[in-house]
């Protein structure tokens, strides 16, 4: 929207002129495309333009902020006013207040975060993409003949960031995903297994093919087949990537400076501990090209950066934004929120063990191929989450494994990351290879 | 003028200029390409937050949202569009590019829009969204004094309140103009408790829909207090143990138990399509006599209570799901009981005005039984008492689900002992309803801030259960 700049520009002048001494505008325009496609019909197709703006206000170290997507003048300035006049309410904070410092910026072209290829890509090309993916899917297993649907969407768009700092930036975006999710069932049995797979990229030609992703959502179907329950047991885990990234999510947000400062997590006065196995190298990269959580800055106008984590098993870093890292007497690692912290692009980095070796040194244990349920108590590390899996027997994937739990402790589990694969798969902004832990606790029969 | 004192539909008219004049051109040009059912849902929302942390009140949050999602239907499918604008033309546009699933060329019929009355469930006395800030303010500011008077290890508190209004106006290809204003409010308290290098942390919340009037200091003292006592539990909490146990779970927010594994499977949209191991049972007994699963958007001021479902149909009556132990109905929206020759049941909720209705729950619980809740937890020798849960999961498919306790005890010789550390439950669906061998008679009805997720979308929902006592369960424990 060509008027943007001038809106946000408005806005920042009517903040000042209620007595605002710092603002900031955010402002963002989306346009989503996402079909489903079920037994070959095309069950839902979805698409929009939306926009939408959010603002922060500053004054003698007090904030306040507001939103919307309606963004007629009248209810802006309303916003604006109301958010000033909030602010006066808010209790002063000495770390309150826009970062300190404005870097700049790598060039947004250089980090391959768009594909102009999504503008024009028709409709149908979009639907054919998921009927495609279905239709292989469902012919590769006479036993695999359910399906909950292929998915196609597609996202692109702009975001505008200014502040009374001087910083202006602007970047576009875009992504796509293709998913399958499929269900089989073996001849006489009542009982169904299910699973799914699916590949995400910012460019449409670095996303698996159709034959790709069916392929590999009927492999993981399955290996389900004849599933049964295990005795409860403490033994070595291997989670296959997609499964590792599932549990550097829940590490990330231990690391975050807000979960620190409010010592809300296991890794609350770690740093410059060992707490994970050596070798074990943890990152935080926002620069990474055509990464799905890549972008030049924060939304806060930090540049982005790469943070080393976890270097061979030590805490290096807390990821901040400028207000926790004040909290923690730190500098922000261009994760900033403006309400806390996200992640950029946040992965376990590749070792040297090619994925067959780690199972084949597993005695007896679990292959996790999916994890279920919350679980994770951030303030002690305590995990225990429902799992699926493969048994693995004198090294080899024996029989699949349901209706187990997996419960540890992440501080126990980070130290027992014993080997780690040379698989490093990045299918989402958080990103793993295959990891071993040494010990967990399995809880079946 | 204050868009929550009237009548969502004036609102509409007179702020945004969307009468049923437009709303009525737009649905025929939503048809205009054939098509079974068509659908405008018009929204408006405020919502405003406050939070809490070290004693301060950091921040406070105000935001409206606006939008207008146009939906068309033609057999199995459906053709969505939605916009920020409300404008005669974009809402056209929308309308055009959700007909654009059929491809037919029937010339577009007209709709003649007639209101429908709603039944009022909110009962809100004084609005959130209008009361004075400090009012909210003082919530918070009870509960972390309270929370670091009741003890002196609590190191961390942090206190957040959010108000929501939401108008909302649904207009249907069957001539349905029906207009809600819908209210939700939250409060939270969590309190972060240290001791000899120990560290545990207590919750807890409320959620209705209801005005200022349902809250108060005293309550969200109790409720600060509450949270403290809970982190200190934990603190003295040993492992729980590992393998299959009998489970007895409180009565009020077990009810997230049977919100996974009965409820999910239970919506028609998964049965429809065969993803559920319910698919194709009604009539048949899935469960103990003892077990009748309700799920109720009537209940007044519910946090998962609603005047009218996300597609324009308005609940009656309570949806009986099992009775006795049969299976009796699906949680239906139009779409799945139109394929499926059922009716529908005021179960098609959305998130907004940005997704698609779909099969939701409300407020789902198990029905009172009638044993004595003391005796339920007598009767078992050795196994687990679950108090508070954090939540929960289910693949209505394999019907495999999890739920997480935050707060458990030990059961010892039919006594409840020491508490134990958080854990994970998992289960299969259809043999938890197998399992439910006691079912007390102190129904409670959680007043907890719980939302549910699927397919993306969020929606908030109520819990509740009597003590009930499972036969086995397997616990996710490390002993």
């Amino acid at each position: 929207m060509k008027d943007f700049p001038a809106l946000a520009e408005r806005m920042l002048a009517q903040a000042r002129a209620a007595g605002a001494e710092d603002a900031e505008v955010h402002l963002s325009e989306s346009t989503r495309f996402s079909t489903r496609v079920r037994q070959g019909t095309v069950e839902t197709v979805t698409e929009a333009t939306t926009r939408a703006v959010s603002l922060r206000v500053f004054l003698d170290q007090r904030v306040a902020r507001a939103g919307a997507s309606d963004l007629r003048p009248d209810t802006l300035e309303g916003l604006v006013r109301r958010a000033v006049e909030r602010a006066r309410l808010a209790n002063q904070d000495p770390c309150a207040g826009l970062p300190d410092e404005f870097p700049a910026p790598p060039p947004a072209e250089s980090l391959n975060l768009y594909d102009p290829a999504l503008e024009t890509l028709p409709a149908d090309e979009k639907i054919a993409l998921a009927r495609d993916t279905e239709a292989i899917g469902l012919k590769l297993d006479p036993r695999v003949k359910n399906s909950g649907g292929a998915g196609f969407s597609t996202s692109r768009g702009r975001v505008w960031l200014v502040n009374t700092r001087g910083f202006a930036g602007t970047y576009r975006s875009s992504s796509c995903s293709l998913g399958l999710y499929l269900l089989g069932q073996e001849p006489g049995k009542a009982a169904q297994v299910s699973d799914y797979w699916y590949s995400a990229a910012r460019q449409r030609a670095k996303l698996e093919t159709p034959e790709q992703v069916a392929r590999r959502t009927v492999e993981r179907v399955c290996r389900h087949f004849g599933a049964r329950k295990v005795q409860t047991q403490e033994a070595p885990v291997v989670f296959e990537p997609l499964l590792a990234a599932e549990l550097l999510a829940d590490v990330f947000a231990a690391v975050t400076g807000e979960a620190i400062y409010l010592r809300r997590s296991f890794l609350v006065d770690t740093l410059g501990e060992r707490i994970a196995a050596a070798g074990i190298t943890l990152l935080d990269d926002g620069l990474r090209p055509g990464g799905l959580g890549t972008r030049p800055f924060d939304r806060e106008g930090v540049a982005a950066q790469r943070t080393l984590v976890i270097e061979n098993g030590v805490l290096k870093n807390y990821l901040c934004g400028s207000y926790s890292a004040r909290k923690l007497g730190r500098r922000s690692t261009g994760n900033g929120t403006g309400d806390g912290e996200a992640p950029t692009n946040f992965y376990l980095a590749a070792g040297p063990h090619a994925p067959e070796a780690i199972v084949a040194s597993v005695e007896r244990g679990l292959y996790v191929t999916r994890l279920i349920g919350q679980g994770v108590n951030l303030v002690t590390g305590d995990y225990s989450r429902g799992a699926f899996g493969l048994w693995i027997e004198n090294g080899q994937l024996s029989y699949p494994v349901h209706e187990v739990t997996i419960s540890g402790n992440l501080r126990r589990m980070l130290e027992g990351m014993e080997m780690v694969g040379s698989d490093l798969d990045f299918r989402d902004a958080f990103a793993a290879p295959t990891v071993k832990i040494s010990a967990v606790t399995i809880a079946g029969t | 003028m204050d868009p929550f004192r009237v009548n969502a539909r004036a609102y509409f008219e007179q702020e945004h200029g969307v009468d049923a004049r437009r709303l009525e051109r737009v649905l025929a040009e939503g048809l205009g390409r054939g098509g079974d059912f068509a659908d405008v849902y018009v929204e408006y929302r405020q919502a405003s937050s406050l939070h809490l942390e070290e004693s301060l009140l950091k921040e406070s949050r105000e935001s409206v949202a606006v939008g207008a999602g146009v939906r068309v239907v033609v057999g199995e499918q459906t053709g969505y569009a939605y916009t920020n604008e409300l404008s005669l033309e974009a809402l056209l546009e929308c309308a055009r590019t959700a007909a654009r699933i059929a491809r037919g060329s029937r010339a577009a019929g007209s709709v003649n829009l007639s209101p429908q009355p709603v039944p009022d469930r909110y009962a809100v006395e004084r609005p959130a969204h209008a009361a004075p800030m400090a009012e909210k303010v003082a919530f918070l500011r009870a509960a972390d004094a309270a929370a670091r008077a009741a003890d002196p290890r609590a190191r961390e508190v942090t206190a957040n309140w959010s108000d929501e209004w939401r108008q909302v106006l649904i207009a249907t290809s069957a001539g349905e103009l029906v207009a809600d204003t819908q209210p939700l409010a939250t409060f939270s308290v969590s309190a972060v408790l240290e001791a000899n290098g120990q560290r545990q942390a207590g919750w807890k919340n409320r959620g209705l829909r209801a005005g200022l009037e349902a809250f108060s200091v005293a309550e969200a003292e109790r409720l600060a207090r509450e949270a403290v006592a809970q982190a200190a539990t934990l603190l003295t909490a040993v492992d729980a143990p590992a393998g299959e146990f009998p489970v007895v779970l409180a009565p009020g927010a077990s009810g997230v138990l049977l919100h996974e594994s009965v409820g999910h499977p239970l919506e028609a949209d998964a049965n429809r399509k065969r993803l559920s191991v319910f698919s194709g049972r009604l009539g048949e007994r899935v469960a103990t006599e003892l077990t009748t699963v309700v799920d109720d958007a009537t209940l007044p001021g519910l946090r998962g209570s609603v005047n009218v479902d996300g597609e324009a149909t308005i609940p009656r009556t309570p949806t009986v799901l099992i009775e006795k132990g049969v299976l009796r109905a699906y949680l239906q929206d139009r779409l799945s009981a139109r394929l499926m020759q059922m009716s529908p049941t005021g179960n098609g909720r959305r998130q907004d005005y940005s997704s698609i209705p779909i099969p939701r729950m409300t407020n789902t619980f198990l029905a009172a039984g009638d044993s004595d809740p003391e005796e339920i937890v007598r009767s078992v020798a050795r196994g687990l008492y679950c108090q508070a849960f954090s939540g929960g999961q289910v693949e209505p498919a394999v019907g495999k689900f999890t739920f997480s306790m935050h707060e458990a005890y030990l059961i010892e010789d039919g006594r409840r002992t020491r508490p134990v550390k958080g854990a994970t439950l998992i289960g299969s669906g259809e043999e938890i309803l197998r399992n439910i061998v006691a079912v007390g008679h102190d129904l409670v009805l959680d007043r907890g801030a719980w939302a549910c997720g699927k397919d993306g979308q969020s929606a908030p929902v109520g819990v509740g259960t009597p003590t009930v006592k499972i036969a086995k369960m397997t616990v996710g424990g490390r002993r």
